[in-house]
């Protein structure tokens, strides 16, 4: 065969073409994962994201990163921040329109600045379709009005962590499945000197577990669909007064308690029931072989679902957390493909896989991974995202939901009137008025 | 006839006569200061002024509602409840802070062994970040495993652990305790500095008279450190009255909104809860009370008569 000087030309500017073409659409993750969006030249990234609380979260996260780098060449720099500073910074890049290209938000995050943030819809739909569709709730935090705000990352799962040998002693075989068998239980359980202890204190996320179980665990809710407060309601008055009930059984002090005093406790052999993450668990059995007191209460250690109230019905808010991509991002493009690329399988599934139970998954096809049977404490956290009701519920999410929450109004309603500060009434009262300012009415 | 040559002077450059002049060299001087000050503390305060006065919330400009929110604060029990927090932790802890840094600044005044020594390590707690020292605070007040609770239950002197944050009173008492432990270094540093500028012939002077000990404090020592008095003391009560770090590590502002000072509120209903114009209001709300502060100390504490031990 003979090469004319015209075909080594053809062929050389060919193989080049292919090999730059190749760095990004021939890559195993276009070819395989079918990125829809093609990075742009030059893109680097910046994600911020929260702490972990389970190391392998972050490792595999990172894992995954450096998969998406190499298959595309778009470098990422992936910055972490403590879980409770990620809603200022976010805000403060939302106001001032510069920071991380990428962040990991909490709750109703995305209401708050949907502006300032790049349609994902495209990406959204295809992820829902692709892996059997989101889940509701998580969704609800990441969509308006029918566009994607940024896409349901997980849903950080919350339930009853409990000293098994400890609820036996008190006499109760198996743990209660309502409230009031719970209320019994805590009782013989603080008889025992293994008392109970729930968030009354400013801790954004076990306090808001509590306060929102208490509540809608009873039929009570902070407004109704219109964004009317009907917090000063008899369902309201009912929770409070089971909440009075169950702190008497309390180890003294959770008033004064942030985020995470529950788990120093128990950890310490102070209490006999928490509720919590599967942190609270994993601390103890990561650390069993280097201390023998921890390896006796991770041994004892069981888990299972907060008690179902008068409503007939499991009803938690538990923490979603949503990747969003701030619409000043000079790499728009490359910010979409590393997010559809974490969240295909095996990224996704491998992360939840690491993240040993603690991140729960958004989309249905990933609702079979093995780590849900991999340790029978894990199940309890395995439909958080299934069972999760949004915050400020039943109104819209936004500006005045996610305003209550941080000022701690329905924390505050219960600490009040369980400490004897103000009466039931009183306390409900004050709520009332504290959320109208926000709801404006 | 001669004509006598006239040397012409070449008209100075613009440039040579600002340089020569003081007022234009003055004001050039002062210029990047002045920028500095306009960019990074009038801007700031003028929109933080400016934010209070509108609806602004995270990502959203907002618009000129002259004085609702205001309005708003005004009729809100926990801005009232933050007002009295902060009022009563910068008047109480100040005033710990005056007694006992100067008790301390007199005491390292006398000549101790390894006064240098003790000098230094009095700053510790001024030095360490507050975080830290919040953080032990922290562990030094939990309900389960204060240090405190242990020591006086071994003691056998309490049978049950003390609830230092869950309990209003306990609460604010423990929070201006820790304000108090970190603030007395600077109070008591400074007011020995200025205890050292006191010339020593007053006092002997007044003790050939027979003057007392405490007359020697009462009207030579007080009378010749008031003005160091105020200065210091403007400070501490700024700083007190502006403190964040500590509440924020310690209770974010609970049991119940106990312990949140105006700072804590503004940052909450802000930031957190993404109400910029309210964060700003609450913010601004503290102006008055500073420009108090500072006033009472600029006519106040300076006034010659006072200085001279006398009264109004």
């Amino acid at each position: 065969m003979k090469f004319t000087r015209r075909d080594v030309i053809r062929t050389t500017a060919g193989v080049a073409a292919g090999a730059l073409g190749s760095r990004f659409v021939g890559s195993p993750a276009f070819a395989q994962e079918g990125l829809k969006s093609k990075p742009e030249d030059g893109a680097k990234l910046r994600l911020l994201r929260w702490s972990p609380f389970v190391q392998g979260d972050e490792d595999q996260w990172l894992k995954n990163t450096k998969r998406f780098t190499e298959a595309t060449g778009v470098e990422v720099r992936v910055d972490k921040e403590s879980w409770e500073d990620i809603r200022p910074k976010a805000a403060v890049a939302a106001n001032v329109g510069s920071g991380p290209d990428l962040m990991f938000v909490w709750f109703d995050d995305p209401h708050q600045y949907p502006d300032k943030l790049h349609d994902v819809t495209e990406l959204g739909e295809h992820l829902g379709t692709k892996y059997g569709g989101w889940y509701d709730g998580p969704k609800q935090y990441a969509t308006r009005e029918g566009k994607f705000l940024g896409l349901p990352l997980a849903t950080i799962g919350n339930a009853i962590v409990y000293r098994e040998s400890w609820v036996k002693e008190a006499g109760f075989s198996e743990f209660p499945k309502d409230t009031a068998s719970f209320l019994e239980l805590c009782k013989a359980l603080q008889a025992k000197g293994h008392p109970a202890g729930f968030t009354h204190g400013h801790g954004v996320g076990d306090g808001n577990n509590y306060a929102h179980w208490l509540l809608w665990s009873h039929g009570g809710q902070m407004v109704d669909e219109s964004g009317k407060v009907t917090i000063n309601s008899p369902e309201t008055l009912k929770a409070i007064e089971y909440a009075q009930a169950l702190y008497k059984t309390f180890i003294p002090g959770t008033e004064s308690w942030l985020d995470v005093n529950n788990n120093r406790a128990f950890l310490a052999g102070e209490l006999g029931v928490i509720a919590n993450g599967i942190s609270a668990y994993n601390t103890a059995k990561i650390n069993k072989d280097n201390d023998p007191k921890l390896a006796e209460i991770a041994k004892d250690i069981r888990t299972t679902n907060l008690p179902i109230g008068p409503v007939g019905k499991a009803v938690e808010l538990f923490q979603v957390t949503t990747a969003v991509i701030f619409d000043y991002t000079p790499y728009p493009n490359a910010a979409k493909a590393y997010l559809q690329f974490m969240f295909e399988d095996p990224q996704m599934t491998d992360w939840i896989t690491s993240s040993a139970g603690y991140c729960c998954q958004t989309l249905k096809a990933f609702d079979n991974n093995p780590v849900w049977t991999a340790d029978p404490n894990n199940a309890a956290y395995a439909k958080a995202s299934a069972t999760l009701r949004p915050n400020g519920y039943a109104g819209p999410l936004g500006y005045a939901s996610a305003a209550t929450m941080a000022d701690y109004v329905l924390v505050d309603m219960f600490a009040k009137a369980v400490t004897g500060q103000a009466t039931p009434q009183e306390a409900m009262e004050e709520a009332e008025k504290r959320a109208n300012r926000y709801y404006r009415v | 006839m001669a004509v006598p040559s006239v040397a012409v002077q070449p008209r100075p450059s613009t440039l040579s006569r600002l340089s020569e002049s003081h007022n234009a060299l003055g004001f050039g001087f002062m210029l990047p200061a002045a920028a500095l000050l306009l960019v990074f503390l009038t801007y700031p305060l003028g929109l933080g002024v400016w934010l209070g006065f509108t609806d602004a919330r995270i990502g959203r400009p907002g618009i000129f509602i002259g004085v609702e929110n205001y309005e708003y604060l005004w009729s809100d029990g926990v801005f009232w409840l933050s007002v009295f927090n902060t009022l009563l932790y910068t008047i109480s802890a100040s005033l710990l802070k005056f007694v006992l840094g100067l008790w301390l600044a007199l005491i390292l005044n006398q000549n101790l062994p390894f006064k240098s020594f003790f000098r230094a390590i009095v700053l510790l707690p001024w030095v360490v970040p507050t975080v830290l020292s919040a953080i032990a605070f922290w562990w030094i007040y939990d309900s389960q495993f204060s240090i405190l609770s242990w020591a006086l239950q071994q003691m056998g002197l309490i049978d049950h652990r003390i609830n230092f944050l869950g309990d209003p009173t306990n609460a604010r008492a423990s929070v201006i305790a820790a304000n108090v432990w970190r603030g007395i270094p600077f109070v008591a540093i400074t007011l020995l500095a200025g205890l050292q500028t006191i010339p020593q012939s007053l006092y002997e002077a007044a003790t050939l008279d027979g003057a007392s000990r405490w007359q020697l404090f009462r009207y030579v020592t007080l009378p010749l450190l008031t003005p160091i008095i105020a200065i210091t003391m403007t400070f501490s009560v700024l700083f007190t009255f502006t403190d964040f770090q500590l509440i924020y590590v310690l209770t974010r502002g609970g049991p119940v909104n106990a312990t949140h000072l105006m700072a804590t509120l503004s940052f909450q209903r802000g930031i957190s809860g993404g109400q910029l114009g309210e964060g700003a209001a609450i913010a601004v709300a503290m102006i008055p009370f500073l420009l108090a502060a500072i006033l009472f100390s600029y006519f106040g504490l300076q006034r010659r008569k006072w200085q001279q031990g006398g009264g109004d």
